[in-house]
């Protein structure tokens, strides 16, 4: 019951938060967007060059910081790695790729929703058939692996690497680019941002908040739980767009969208796919790899270089649409994540069990510390 | 000797689906099951409520012992 509470805390929070960054300067219905954001900053970093999405988020920092925070004081901060990390990093690359044909991660994808943008009701199906379309591979043994105790420091890279990122963002180098027009030039002042970031994260990391993890939990066990931060992010920034007047309600002219819908659909389903494989949506990967996690740290690296790649080589919509190359792109991260999961199910091994005396607990462990 | 399935290393629902497994597999009895996050151990305890099964969480270190009975 108190779990509940926390994760509709959490998305009530969210939902509100995002609100506020829209009304001082976040693109519309893009307070928060992990894709997105992730987007802009491997534009501010250089590593690609369209000149309207480069920008260094600092939603993205606060949000790795605050969760990073809260699994100090919590004490579940763990360095942790060694579960098949270049394949995540494989499924971070593709499902950025269908994120950016959809435009948006599924946090995006409800906040258009609760801006009346109703492609998104065709992202959300496909993220629910993406989701469903996973799970018999995890029905059938689909894993990535144990993540095993590493040293300590491997934790702390990730974290090491965010905050040269914000020192960038605060000393802003001549090499470091931030767009003058377009999305990534729409943006709320920093301080907030930041802010906004550290408590979504914090709260994120306390609730466990999972957008892909709730639909999958439904699926699998009839769970509700990450449901409702779903529909507490949903509810609250619906009535925050209705009370700011920002409600807009139909599919044309909805802002940073397009109204292709079968690849609002297709790309939002391959990244749902990647995420229920991956074990996580984006912000749950930002989440777990502030957390010590390095195989999810992987992961995010592997949304930007995603990112990076699909702007580079034409691959991302725009409101004009989906580009042929994009759409070509979608088609080849379903067969190539079809192929992983066969290969990766047909190679598992079965789970081992350890006998339940005190004494000899489990298998050997790699304990450094 | 009661088994003890070991989930530690495993992102969710990785954890979730072998406890699962077992409760469909046996109907009743205990299932025991090692965890090392507190994101699994939470997981397993909701689906342990959903399910109307007893839990027991005994820590040990950075691992946790859940004890299901039902």
């Amino acid at each position: 019951m108190q779990q509940k509470w926390t994760i509709i805390t959490a998305g009530a929070i969210t939902g509100l938060l995002a609100i506020l960054l829209v009304k001082y300067g976040n693109p519309a219905n893009m307070g928060f967007c992990i894709a997105c954001f992730l987007r802009d900053i491997s534009g501010g970093l250089g590593l690609q060059k369209v000149p309207t999405v480069q920008y260094i988020r600092p939603e993205i920092i606060g949000l790795v910081l605050g969760a990073f925070g809260a699994a100090i004081v919590t004490k579940e901060f763990k360095s942790l790695g060694g579960s098949s990390a270049l394949t995540r990093f494989v499924l971070g690359f593709i499902a950025m790729i269908g994120m950016l044909v959809f435009l948006g991660c599924p946090l995006r994808a409800i906040l258009r929703l609760a801006g009346g943008d109703l492609n998104a009701l065709l992202g959300i199906a496909g993220l629910i058939a993406g989701v469903g379309l996973g799970i018999p591979f995890l029905r059938k043994g689909f894993s990535l692996g144990r993540a095993m105790p590493q040293n300590k420091s491997n934790g702390y890279v990730f974290i090491g690497l965010v905050i040269t990122v914000f020192i960038l963002l605060m000393a802003k180098p001549a090499y470091i680019i931030f767009s003058a027009e377009g999305p990534g030039s729409m943006r709320a002042p920093l301080a907030l941002a930041l802010i906004a970031g550290v408590i979504v994260g914090a709260l994120a990391q306390r609730s466990r908040l999972c957008l892909a993890g709730g639909i999958r939990d439904f699926i699998l066990f009839r769970d509700f739980y990450l449901l409702y931060g779903f529909v507490a992010i949903l509810v609250v920034s619906l009535i925050g767009n209705l009370f700011m007047g920002t409600f807009n309600l139909g599919f044309v002219n909805q802002p940073i969208a397009h109204s292709d819908g079968l690849w609002n659909f297709l790309g939002m389903a391959l990244a749902g796919l990647c995420a229920v494989l991956l074990g996580g949506c984006p912000l749950r990967q930002l989440i777990s790899a502030s957390e010590g996690n390095t195989d999810s740290a992987v992961t995010v690296i592997g949304l930007i270089a995603g990112a990076a790649f699909a702007h580079n080589f034409g691959l991302a919509a725009s409101p004009k649409g989906v580009p042929a190359a994009g759409q070509t792109a979608v088609l080849i991260g379903f067969a190539v994540i079809f192929v992983v999961a066969f290969f990766v199910c047909k190679a598992n091994l079965s789970v081992r069990g350890v006998k339940a005396d005190a004494g000899s607990k489990g298998r050997e462990r790699a304990s450094l510390s | 000797m009661q088994e003890v399935k070991d989930a530690r290393g495993l992102l969710c629902p990785e954890p979730l689906l072998i406890v699962k497994n077992e409760m469909d597999r046996l109907g009743a009895g205990t299932i025991k099951v090692l965890v090392d996050s507190a994101a699994a151990r939470d997981n397993i305890s909701r689906l342990a409520t959903n399910q109307k099964w007893n839990i027991a969480i005994t820590q040990d270190g950075e691992e946790f012992l859940l004890q299901l009975t039902k």
